[in-house]
């Protein structure tokens, strides 16, 4: 199966802002069919808006990923819209309230948000949407993961936790799936200058920071490249800092 | 037979009753055994077709124009799914799943032109079929995405009277739907797991796939099931039609996993120019006396003598052979329907896992 994205159905949780919203720009450009899932329907519909204005394919999808009904339902709606999936970006994840606290003062209630967010949503909806790449013999899941899952940072111990067991499920799928053609890779985006980055840490430089547009552009690239990470391989990406002071 | 009233512990562990159509009919052409073993009834080289069309939450809820309760459900689309903002359904007055849908109270008469909501969700009722002023078009007011995005939020999957239990989305999907097609689950590959598939394909079994529009089984109404099914739409990709043809040349048996498989296969090798790829549409029933040009064998519920679906399994096995199958699954308390045990009819079957075990004492040896 050619690595070629034009044409390709390509699912993105988390659609609406940061990363997500950058790599629907990015493919739309590139001539995938991008299906985006958010909760907030405002801010998706802007970005697929702004999608389409530029020539691209762009669909939305309301949900939380977090919400144990709406794998099989996000599955299906994207299905509908622009057939079997081709990739799978689990992209979607929260923090938990900021700002961080330490894990001694975590809630029990917040570290179960953080992992149905991060770890049991994308769960469900690989197992939702993997199964008829493995089928039709090609495809690839790619998890947006952080350098939070293997440093032991101080007050990130909920999201850490939950991206650390994110890896750990990308690398046995790819064990189990070696030789069907689908491919999963643990995508590392760095430090971005984002909402979310602001929310754990306002005092940033955000001159320091990536800019999502450049980080997408690798995702896009590595999605492409041939022969393409080692399944499994936790890919960190460095695409150095955004350099601009007052970048979106 | 008694339906299964739950989902199994695990959805690919559930009885099988293996069917070898080769043998003189008696207990010595049957075997009963569990899912699990499936792949020994399987040799390298048979290629196994499954439909991998996803189940839509196809009942929808509410009211017609005067407040009266309506249940549509929801049994073909027409044009293109994409697009499509109009669906055949099978309309029922006041109740709901726990009642037979013989039961069911028919809804009000309705005429072209009624007007009927399910929560946010807005149609018109379009045409009514000669058939039954039950069975009718409807058309959404919403299209597209929008409307896919009201199905999956008010509709839920159809659901069966004989159940302990509702069934969530989640229970009617196989483990490789994909597009959803499917008004009812494509019930026979229900207990395929990708433990069983994986194990397939390590011994050499090759797998396709195709999409199937699978539709309303019944309706409880006798004059709409005498319509049923009505024609249902499929989509083979080229690499199916490849795999079927190259299996046939070498000598592999072609296994359809359900009726939906076998009507899609056998239903485009009967048009001009034999079995191609893409897009069709079919009426086809597969009775007893049909004789089918490429499927060989299939994997389906278990299901009762005087069930429909049973006589289909007699396109793939005679009277005398199924009768004696039938006797063995009651006698042995088979359960039936969506979420019972399994039968594979498949010419060999048994064979085939005769030699391999004498192979594998022979190595142990």
């Amino acid at each position: 199966m050619s690595n070629h994205i034009a044409g390709k159905s390509i699912l993105v949780t988390g659609g609406s802002r940061g990363l997500g919203r950058a790599l629907g720009l990015t493919l739309g450009r590139a001539g995938a069919r991008v299906v985006l899932v958010a909760r907030h329907a405002d801010e998706l519909a802007e970005v697929v808006a702004e999608i389409r204005a530029a020539g691209g394919e762009a669909h939305a999808i309301v949900a939380d990923v977090a919400d144990r009904d709406a794998a099989h339902a996000i599955a299906g709606q994207a299905a509908a819209a622009v057939g079997p999936i081709d990739v799978l970006v689990n992209n979607a994840s929260t923090l938990g309230p900021v700002p961080l606290r330490l894990l001694l003062d975590t809630d029990c209630e917040d570290l179960d948000r953080a992992l149905a967010v991060n770890l049991v949503g994308p769960f469900r909806l690989t197992k939702a949407v993997a199964g008829p790449m493995v089928l039709r013999g090609g495809g690839m899941i790619v998890n947006v993961t952080s350098d939070a899952a293997t440093e032991p940072y101080e007050r990130w111990g909920a999201y850490g936790a939950s991206k650390a067991a994110l890896e750990q499920l990308g690398r046995v799928w790819a064990a189990e799936l070696a030789g069907t053609g689908v491919r999963i890779v643990n995508v590392d985006p760095g430090e971005m200058d984002t909402r979310m980055h602001a929310d754990a840490i306002p005092d940033a430089n955000r001159a320091q920071l990536a800019d999502p547009a450049r980080v997408a552009a690798e995702i896009v690239a590595l999605l492409q490249a041939e022969p393409g990470p080692a399944p499994g391989a936790r890919v960190a990406i460095h695409t150095g800092p955004s350099g601009a002071e007052a970048s979106t | 037979m008694k339906p299964a009233t739950t989902y199994p512990e695990r959805r690919d562990d559930v009885r099988l009753l293996v069917i070898d159509p080769t043998r003189a009919p008696s207990d010595a052409a049957l075997h009963e055994t569990r899912t699990p073993a499936l792949p020994d009834f399987l040799a390298a080289g048979d290629l196994l077709v499954v439909n991998d069309a996803a189940t839509v939450p196809a009942s929808l809820r509410g009211h017609d124009a005067a407040g009266n309760e309506i249940e549509a459900r929801l049994i073909a689309a027409r044009g293109d799914d994409r697009g499509a903002d109009r669906f055949v359904a099978v309309l029922f007055g006041a109740g709901d799943w726990h009642q037979r849908t013989e039961d069911r109270a028919p809804p009000a008469a309705l005429p072209v032109g009624a007007r009927l909501r399910f929560g946010t969700l807005a149609a018109e009722i379009v045409a009514r079929a000669p058939a039954s002023p039950r069975l009718v078009e409807l058309r959404f007011a919403a299209g597209g995405d929008a409307l896919w995005a009201a199905l999956y939020r008010e509709g839920r999957p159809v659901q069966y009277s004989y159940l302990a239990h509702d069934l969530p989305l989640w229970a009617v999907q196989t483990v490789y739907a994909a597009r959803p097609w499917a008004f009812e689950m494509p019930s026979a590959g229900r207990p395929l797991s990708w433990e069983i598939l994986l194990a397939l394909r390590r011994k050499g079994v090759r797998w396709a796939s195709l999409t199937h529009a699978a539709g309303l089984s019944s309706s409880g109404d006798p004059a709409i099931d005498a319509a049923l099914p009505l024609a249902e739409r499929y989509e083979i990709p080229a690499a199916t039609v490849r795999a079927v043809t190259d299996t046939r040349a070498r000598g592999g048996r072609v296994v359809a996993v359900g009726t939906t498989v076998v009507r899609a296969l056998e239903g485009a090798a009967l048009k001009d120019g034999g079995l191609r790829g893409g897009p069709g549409e079919t009426d086809l029933v597969i009775t007893p006396t049909f004789r089918p040009r490429v499927v060989d064998g299939i994997l389906s519920g278990a299901h009762a003598a005087h069930e429909s679906h049973f006589s289909l399994l007699a396109a793939f096995a005679g009277p005398d052979l199924l009768a004696a199958a039938a006797a063995h699954a009651e006698r042995a308390g088979f359960l039936t329907h969506e979420l019972g045990d399994s039968m594979l009819v498949l010419p060999g079957a048994l064979a085939t896992a005769r030699d391999e075990q004498r192979s594998a004492s022979g190595n142990a040896a």
